[in-house]
């Protein structure tokens, strides 16, 4: 196997919380991940098992209280807040669970917002923000508000955001949580496409067993610690998702 | 910039998300700005209307006059008021006027310091008659001093000449108003004519010399139409004294030498007159110089000005307050965007600025609208007043950027919080 760029660069992360307290708590108690340029990885746990704290460290909008973290090369647990804000706007692509796009804000509005305060020039926002809608099939919808589209339509506009500054890493924390079976089933295939045809390094974060079969690798999380580590069934056939997309 | 712009799209549009909640909190700054502005206005054009009226009459001028002395009360043991001897209605004396060598020793005394002595002395009120024409007058012989010390601009015709002066010729002045009664606005058939001036069961006639142009006194409101104006008519002093049988005065006026303290001057002349009138039981001479009831009159609208500040400020203040409160709450609301916009990379700065640029749009914008309620106020009250509404342009400039210094204050504290957001717990919040 040839030598690829590492993207997630985690080793022995450990974070406490309440730290000196009797009830001290170990979120995360010593975790080594790797994520390879490239590479479309699944976390997936219970409740309670660390994803959501683990999530916030990959993001880097926690710091770690042991170990060391490389995102693309940068170490992240030696950053300070303004410093880790612009990892944020420009290492990571945010896709939640609950779409969070900022209200009263067209879609292209809410696609610009990273380029923004990445201190892009207005056209080139615009321009960028358009071609981007337009690969997850939302170029019709850009003056649309948030308000007034569907949920797997907002997801769309989600994604479309989190690539705006053609980050190092996609993390998207439950995409498909709140919306049902057939759009999730659109929006996973989006991150297919993502992953496949443009090469996107994703870090899908689900409880869920089948979604997670979908991925290239799977990190299994207990109680804080990586339990298991295995390959997954990969990508299903894109020809017929593809169609699915250009036809919403 | 780019920013900064965005952040104020961004005010505006969560401005009109929210219409009502907005204008009740600008309420506050509305009515500060709105009162200040009103006052500022009223105040505005009363001051310039003072200004006014002392260019008419002179600001260099200091009126000496006669005046009943004090009357002096005594009390009874029973509690009865009595009026000293000597008091009530006294008719002044021929010997109780100011006379000429009162005026010619003062001169004497201060050279430096008196420019001209403008006395004058009334023959009375009456008409011109010229068959149906007429037009009111007021005849009164004057120094010529007494044209520097009213202003009067000369239209046609001439001055008296030191002669005519000297010898007190039945010649006269007439304004401009006069002779459109008269002449139907002819000058040149006013000059040279001899009217007949009746003043009671007496007339005089008097050969005209000159037409002056008639200013309206600003400090006198007057509803009497342009036919029945009374205007005066002026003839040279000699001659007046000569009708009445009288030669002192009961008043004149000192026009001050340019750079005199017309108020200290003032105060020389009276006690140069106190050694003339000690012994007079009546009358006293008093001298008050225009500039300084001005200087009352401003002063007095400055503490108007000052209390109404107060007033304006403390609306100011609470109009702060609930603006900061409407930001805490729009903050709160708002949890889920900040912790999004965090995660997007927005760094704590920009969030703050961004909440400061709203808090200031939303006192801007109050301020405008007080601007715009003020002014209309102004000018409605200053109407009502019946003077000319002067819209202070450096008040409205002040109250622009007193509320946007509200904005940034009020808006510090809230933005700050938003800023300081932990992004974790934000994008959490439900």
């Amino acid at each position: 196997m040839e030598e690829r760029k590492k993207i997630i660069d985690m080793k022995g992360i450990v974070k406490k919380f309440f730290i000196g307290t009797p009830n001290e708590l170990a979120a995360l108690g010593g975790v080594d991940i790797t994520v390879y340029e490239g590479e479309f990885v699944a976390i997936v746990g219970a409740s309670g098992s660390g994803k959501s704290t683990l999530m916030n460290i990959i993001g880097s909008l926690d710091r770690p209280t042991e170990g060391t973290y490389f995102l693309d090369g940068i170490n992240v647990t030696e950053s300070k807040d303004d410093e880790l804000s612009k990892i944020r706007n420009r290492k990571v692509g945010f896709v939640f669970q609950t779409y969070n796009l900022i209200a009263k804000t067209n879609a292209l509005k809410n696609v610009e917002m990273p380029m923004l305060y990445a201190g892009m020039g207005r056209s080139n926002r615009a321009a960028r923000a358009a071609e981007l809608l337009d690969i997850v099939g939302m170029g019709e919808r850009m003056k649309h508000l948030p308000e007034e589209l569907s949920g797997g339509q907002k997801q769309r506009v989600a994604i479309a955001r989190a690539m705006a500054n053609d980050p190092a890493i996609i993390l998207a924390d439950e995409p498909t949580g709140a919306l049902d079976s057939q759009t999730g089933r659109l929006v996973m295939d989006i991150f297919h496409k993502l992953h496949k045809e443009q090469g996107k390094t994703i870090v899908l974060i689900t409880h869920s067993p089948e979604l997670a079969e979908e991925c290239e690798r799977i990190i299994t999380l207990k109680d804080g610690l990586v339990v298991g580590e295995r390959q997954g069934s990969g990508a299903p056939s894109l020809a017929d998702s593809k169609e699915e997309v250009s036809a919403s | 910039m780019t920013m900064f712009f965005e952040n104020v799209r961004l005010a505006f549009t969560s401005l009109l998300a929210n219409k009502m909640r907005a204008l009740l909190t600008m309420l506050g700054i509305i009515i500060g700005i709105s009162s200040v502005i009103a006052i500022m206005t009223v105040g505005n054009s009363l001051t310039i209307q003072v200004t006014d009226s002392m260019s008419t009459m002179g600001a260099n001028n200091i009126n000496v006059f006669l005046q009943a002395k004090e009357t002096e009360t005594e009390k009874t043991e029973e509690g009865y008021v009595f009026e000293s001897a000597g008091s009530g209605q006294v008719m002044v004396q021929d010997s109780d006027l100011i006379s000429d060598e009162m005026i010619k020793t003062l001169c004497e005394t201060y050279p430096e310091d008196i420019y001209a002595i403008a006395a004058s002395k009334s023959v009375g009120s009456g008409q011109i008659l010229d068959g149906k024409k007429y037009a009111n007058v007021s005849l009164s012989g004057v120094s010529m001093g007494q044209f520097v010390a009213d202003n009067v601009k000369l239209e046609a015709g001439r001055f008296f000449y030191e002669s005519e002066m000297d010898k007190g010729l039945m010649l006269g002045l007439i304004s401009d108003k006069a002779v459109n009664n008269l002449y139907a606005g002819d000058t040149e058939a006013a000059l040279g004519d001899t009217v007949n001036v009746y003043i009671g069961d007496k007339f005089y006639q008097v050969t005209i010399v000159g037409v002056y142009k008639y200013e309206r006194n600003a400090m006198m409101f007057s509803l009497t139409s342009d036919k029945d104006l009374s205007t005066n008519m002026y003839i040279p002093l000699r001659a007046s004294k000569e009708l009445t049988h009288s030669d002192g005065y009961a008043s004149f006026t000192i026009v001050t030498a340019s750079g005199v303290d017309s108020d200290k001057f003032a105060q020389k002349v009276e006690s140069f007159f106190a050694s003339y009138y000690r012994t007079n039981r009546n009358f006293e001479v008093s001298a008050f110089s225009l500039a300084s009831v001005v200087e009352t009159m401003s002063t007095m609208m400055g503490s108007i000005t000052k209390a109404i500040a107060i007033v304006a400020g403390i609306a100011l203040l609470v109009g702060g307050i609930g603006v900061m409160n409407i930001m805490l709450v729009s903050i709160t609301e708002r949890t889920r965007e900040i912790g999004t916009r965090k995660a997007l990379g927005a760094p704590n700065s920009s969030i703050r600025m961004q909440f400061i640029v709203e808090a200031v749009v939303i006192c801007i914008v109050g301020g405008i609208i007080g601007i715009i309620i003020g002014v209309t106020a102004g000018i409605l009250l200053a109407n009502a007043l019946g003077t000319p509404a002067v819209p202070s342009v450096f008040s409205i400039i002040l109250s622009l950027s007193f509320s946007m210094a509200i904005g940034v204050f009020f808006g510090y504290y809230p933005a700050n919080k938003a800023a300081k957001m932990d992004p974790i717990e934000a994008l959490r919040y439900e």
